[in-house]
């Protein structure tokens, strides 16, 4: 049982895999640090020794992970919301921020479609 | 793409000499700039520069956090005033 940076780690699935299910820690980063601990990818979470969980917990405590970075973004929106800029504003409004169009699609950012009444449909 | 650091941060030349000269002597006006490409440096904050956005100038007062942002991003361009509603 590996409990890093405060999450609960999965037994059964490889190394490289399990790392990825903290905040902020992706495959490569997950690799890199298996690779710096001289640990095999493919050795499973729970076949990791003591010596394995010390090596990682010492690379991951030097990244900035989970409740930090979680925090360290919002505080990087707040900034940007707070003086006013163009991402700022489009941060407050909820649509994309790097130029994509908002004619169609953009839906991760505005979220379900909200059926506007009395739109006409156009006329061929 | 970003910009090559070895160049430095982009400000037109005659931005930052108004900037330069009103920083010298005491005494601070609204500046008024066409240059929204310019990169805001540590040497704005403080003044207010009145950035134009292709219709009017917008009146923008630089504090600290803004260095590093282009002047445009403060000014912006379209209105929109919500759709009609019936």
């Amino acid at each position: 049982m590996a409990r890093i940076s405060g999450v609960d780690l999965p037994k059964n699935k490889r190394g490289v895999i399990g790392l990825t299910y903290i905040y902020g820690i992706g495959l490569t980063t997950a690799q890199n640090i298996l690779t710096k601990g001289n640990i095999s990818w493919d050795k499973k979470v729970n076949e990791w020794n003591d010596d394995d969980i010390a090596s990682i917990r010492e690379t991951i405590s030097q990244m900035t992970v989970e409740g930090e970075l979680r925090s360290q973004t919002q505080m990087n929106i707040k900034r940007m919301m707070d003086i006013g800029c163009y991402r700022g504003l489009r941060h407050r409004k909820g649509l994309p921020l790097r130029g994509q169009r908002t004619k169609n699609n953009s839906r991760t950012r505005k979220g379900k479609r909200k059926t506007v009444a009395g739109k006409k449909k156009a006329v061929k | 793409m970003a910009r090559s650091l070895k160049k430095g941060p982009f400000v037109d030349y005659k931005l930052e000499r108004k900037i330069d000269a009103q920083n010298d002597g005491a005494k601070k006006s609204v500046v008024k700039t066409w240059s929204r490409r310019s990169m805001i440096t540590p040497d704005f904050v403080g003044h207010t520069i009145a950035v134009h956005n292709g219709n009017k100038f917008i009146p923008v007062y630089v504090t600290e956090n803004m260095v590093g942002h282009k002047l445009g991003e403060f000014a912006p361009t379209r209105t929109f005033k919500g759709h009609t509603s019936r």
